[in-house]
């Protein structure tokens, strides 16, 4: 299946000129860690917005609160020791911070799925995959207080459901064991069950990262296939910009708990204008052009206990200056659609 | 000012009110012990001063615990035993350990006829129940303290067998292992230097629990007679003479029995906290 | 130029437990592989997981005996030589884990871990020692302060370079560099492969780099060997492996990667997928215990023809395993 690029400019055009139904806001959200050695300020102000159907990737190093931020929208962090400061998360129109826990049961796997990126983990050793998928997909209607399908009916779904993440013989595969399902079976097999509950967001948290390069290639096709077809929004998580530029029409880099800069993903690979975004462009080592040397950002990530004040990114920037180490910069656009958090930008 | 482990590791005891509660009672038990002859109201009743005009007195200010038979202070006995039992305990656990987790680390990094052999004759002794194996042998040996100890040592090194032998098992696969390899460690160095050290935690957790275990084995074999002599001042074999004097003088039982339960339960919820703070992997609650 | 390293027919099988169902099975981790490197020399060795070759990493450093072929190292046959007498030759043979957090003893110091090499191999003592282990550190870019810490207190890239100041302790010819990135950051990568290259400027040392990036192979290898099923299916140099790749596994394994920068194009917002949106390869590896007869990538395989499906693994000839692409 080709992930059309027709599609995707499409979608890319859309952001830039055509305001569509917003389906998630995120507002100055900021959460803190509490632990033995003080509070650790995980996500500092994180806003974001993401339309109906469209797709936006999360960029950024270990540590620096993507994958935090992808469970936040399903409240998955454990609290304690997560605590939420400030901030809200709207999505189709509700705070999800202020729903009870039994109203989150409900949009979790419904209207909100996500795909993680050890699919091992999350399917049960010793069952089945039809038992598993079938319980879940009866689970959903528990939760949401909707007459429960019967067994059979919910098997019927969940190899309809297997057959459209393209994976052949969904019969036998019900019948199967995790254990005897490859990497990338297993990965969309956690797809399909992410597509269950006919979800309008599709969070995936670097969920080819466990995955082999050519299987990788297939998942990532069909999930930017789902994407065009279901009209679901996708707001993918990866370290790998890589994966992102396949599949995502608009990119947000992440650096210690903040954003520092998002746009069009073209845009932002052509021309990124915050220096963390530039400095992580220069270290990816590219095949095609084995003469350009990556380069490292020098210096390491802060300590979120004790982060550095003004830009988080000061100690290690070249561009850095007085204003830099006492004033945190905001993220402001700087051009229609790209917004950058330097103020040096 | 103490290092960050150690800060951390207090922090995470003091979350927990068992492992408070644990350690509480173990510094309670062991400081007795510790000051016993200073601190308890009748010293000479240790050795068995006969006082037959005081025997069987119930609980009152002068003796809070009663008299016995002979007339000797219970709690001045039972603080004066906690010497012994804790000894015995800690003594058994030691031994135990100081057989049992070299044969085991040897066992899981070695591999093949030894560990084979190891591990056949370990299975053979956990097939028996420990005490009633204990049993057998003291009633070969003889009755005493002594002896008591040796046939608890005996049954008990099996179980650090298996657990430093599980534990090698699993570190013989760690990259860091390889790593020595690589560097052209002999067997030995490995085993010394990364197996065993890095074997330690669930040992020590062990080792904390099985001292309480021990002191109930020790009194239990005192018990049935076959550990400690009257009148030495030993929890079980003070609980066995009380046990003809029950219904009528039940305080007699009470206070022997009461420490035998707090020094074991003091030991086991200590062992818990250890288990907390030692291995990251385990439940924290 | 001698080789530094040649292994001929190089063979690993497993023997996998039996089970109830299944009568005795064996996995062919690696098959027949030949090797050779230079002294100074990168070869790179891609592949996906369970290809066989970090398993013929750790036949090369004899950390699992072979099960046929042959291992000269140094001009010494290493093969099947007594841990004792081998002892001495490892100080020149040594070995970079994927994940530095778990390849360093918890319980030791910095200094502690990487002096343990050089007391082994008694190469140094006393203040000696920590002198030595003071210029491994600042080789490796890590100051005095880092000597009492312990592997906790370091992040990914200062745990790897402590792993690599390790491995240079011993003076070796050759570092086996097992996925030495796969675990850090991009940003932190890219200093590691700043260190690599100093070091072996500085050294002469010899590098075999197991990776799946190929991009990072790219980078530091002279030469690449591209492993399927326990086989080297295209070796060659790294630009003819990268730039003209013959074998239709290689092609399919560059077109899977997702590319940045050639892939958008100027002017409008679009970008591509990996491979135009073509899947390169369908399906995925085969299960090592149950090969494919003929050719193990035939099942995935466009260019396959009914010779492919039957008979002997090809050959690697000239470079290539592959008759049908060779000849077309």
């Amino acid at each position: 299946m080709s992930p059309g690029s027709d599609g995707r400019s499409a979608d890319t055009r859309g952001e830039l000129n055509r305001p569509r139904e917003t389906l998630l806001a995120i507002t100055d959200y900021r959460l803190a860690f509490d632990s033995f050695d003080g509070t650790a300020q995980v996500l500092d102000g994180v806003s974001l917005q993401l339309a109906a159907g469209e797709t936006l990737g999360i960029v950024g190093e270990t540590g620096c609160g993507k994958s935090v931020l992808a469970r936040s929208l399903l409240r998955l962090n454990p609290a304690p020791p997560a605590r939420v400061v400030s901030g809200s998360i709207q999505f189709e129109g509700t705070d999800i911070l202020t729903l009870s826990e039994r109203e989150m049961r409900r949009l979790r796997g419904r209207r909100i799925a996500m795909v993680f990126q050890d699919p091992v983990s999350y399917l049960n050793p010793l069952l089945a995959i039809g038992p598993q998928m079938t319980d879940a997909l009866r689970g959903q209607h528990a939760a949401a207080r909707e007459a429960q399908p019967s067994r059979a009916e919910a098997r019927a779904r969940a190899a309809a459901l297997l057959a459209s993440v393209g994976l052949a013989e969904p019969e036998r595969l019900l019948a199967s064991h995790p254990h005897q399902l490859s990497g990338g079976m297993r990965q969309r097999v956690l797809i399909a069950m992410a597509l269950a509950g006919n979800p309008a967001l599709l969070v995936a948290d670097e969920p080819t990262t466990a995955l082999d390069v050519t299987v990788q290639a297939q998942v990532l096709a069909l999930i930017a296939g789902l994407v065009r077809d279901r009209g679901l929004a996708l707001l993918l998580i990866s370290h790998d910009l890589g994966v992102i530029a396949a599949s995502c029409a608009r990119v947000a880099v992440m650096y210690a708990g903040t954003i520092v800069e998002e746009a069009a993903t073209a845009t932002l690979l052509r021309g990124p204008r915050h220096p963390y975004a530039q400095g992580l462009l220069a270290a990816v080592p590219d095949l095609d052009r084995p003469d350009h040397r990556p380069r490292g950002i020098a210096g390491s990530i802060p300590n979120l206990l004790r982060p550095p004040p003004g830009c988080r990114f000061h100690p290690r920037c070249a561009l850095a200056t007085e204003r830099c180490r006492v004033e945190k910069p905001l993220l402001r656009q700087v051009a229609p659609g790209h917004n950058v958090a330097c103020h040096h930008a | 000012m103490l290092s960050r482990r150690t800060r951390l590791a207090l922090w995470q005891l003091g979350r927990s009110f068992s492992s408070m509660l644990g350690l509480g009672l173990v510094l309670g038990i062991v400081g007795l012990a510790l000051l016993g002859p200073w601190v308890v109201p009748y010293p000479d009743d240790v050795a068995g001063a006969v006082n037959i005009a005081g025997k069987l007195q119930a609980p009152s200010a002068a003796h809070w615990f009663g008299t016995d038979e002979v007339g000797n202070d219970i709690l001045t006995r039972v603080i004066i035993g906690a010497r012994l039992s804790l000894l015995v305990g800690v003594g058994i656990t030691l031994a135990a350990a100081a057989i049992g987790v070299p044969l085991g680390v040897m066992a899981g990094t070695a591999g093949g006829v030894v560990r084979e052999a190891v591990m056949r004759l370990t299975d053979l002794f956990l097939s028996v129940p420990g005490l009633v194996l204990a049993i057998a042998l003291v009633a070969a040996l003889g009755p005493g303290i002594v002896n008591a100890m040796v046939a608890l040592v005996l049954v008990w090194w099996p179980g650090y067998v298996r657990l430093a032998e599980a534990k090698a098992l699993s570190l013989r696969e760690e990259p860091f292992i390889e790593a020595a390899r690589v560097a052209g460690a002999s067997r030995f160095r490995i085993l010394w230097r990364h197996v065993l050290p890095n074997s330690l935690s669930p040992i020590i957790v062990k080792m904390s629990m099985d001292v309480g275990q021990a002191i109930l084995a020790v009194a239990s074999l005192g018990f049935l007679g076959l550990g400690a002599r009257p009148p030495t001042p030993e929890w079980g074999a003070m609980i066995s003479i009380a046990r003809g004097y029950l219904p009528d003088w039940w305080w007699y039982a009470i206070c022997p029995g009461a420490f035998i339960y707090v020094s074991v339960l003091g030991f086991n919820l200590l062992g818990d906290g250890l288990r907390d703070i030692l291995d990251p992997r385990s439940n924290r609650g | 130029m001698t080789a530094l390293l040649n292994a001929t027919g190089l063979a690993k099988t497993y023997a996998l437990p039996r089970t109830a169902f299944q009568p005795a099975r064996l996995l062919q981790a690696v098959a027949g592989v030949d090797l050779a490197l230079a002294a100074g020399g990168t070869l790179g060795l891609v592949g996906e997981s369970g290809c066989g070759k970090s398993t013929l990493a750790r036949l090369l450093l004899r950390l699992v005996p072979a099960s046929a072929g042959r291992i000269v190292f140094q001009g010494q046959d290493i093969t099947t030589m007594p841990e004792a007498q081998l002892r001495p030759l490892r100080r020149r043979l040594q070995l970079v884990h994927q994940n530095p957090g778990a390849a360093l003893d918890p319980r030791l110091t910095v200094a502690q871990a990487v002096a343990e090499p050089l007391i082994i191999q008694s190469l140094a003592k006393g203040a000696a020692l920590r002198d030595r282990v003071a210029a491994l550190l600042a080789e490796v870019g890590l100051g005095a302060e880092f000597l009492p810490r312990f592997p906790h207190e370091l992040s990914g890239g200062q745990k790897q370079r402590v792993c690599i100041a390790r491995a240079l302790a011993p003076e070796p010819a050759l570092l086996v560099l097992d996925e030495p990135t796969s675990a850090l950051d991009v940003s932190v990568q890219a200093q590691m492969l700043d260190v690599l290259a100093d070091l072996r400027e500085r050294r002469g040392l010899a590098y075999l780099f197991i990776s799946h990036n190929l991009a990072v192979v790219r980078q530091v290898c002279a030469e690449v060997a591209v492993m399927y099923l326990g086989r080297i299916v295209e070796q060659g140099s790294a630009a003819q492996v990268f730039g003209a790749p013959r074998h239709p596994y290689t092609r399919a394994l560059l077109a899977s990667v997702p590319r940045l920068g050639g892939s958008v194009p100027p002017g409008d917002g679009q970008v591509a997928a990996p491979g135009d949106g073509q899947v390169a390869a369908p399906g995925e590896p085969p299960n090592p215990a149950a090969p494919p007869p003929g050719c193990p990538f035939h099942p995935r395989c466009g260019m396959a023809v009914p010779a492919c499906r039957s008979g002997a693994p090809p050959a690697l000839v000239d470079g290539l395993a592959c008759p049908v692409s060779g000849a077309g």
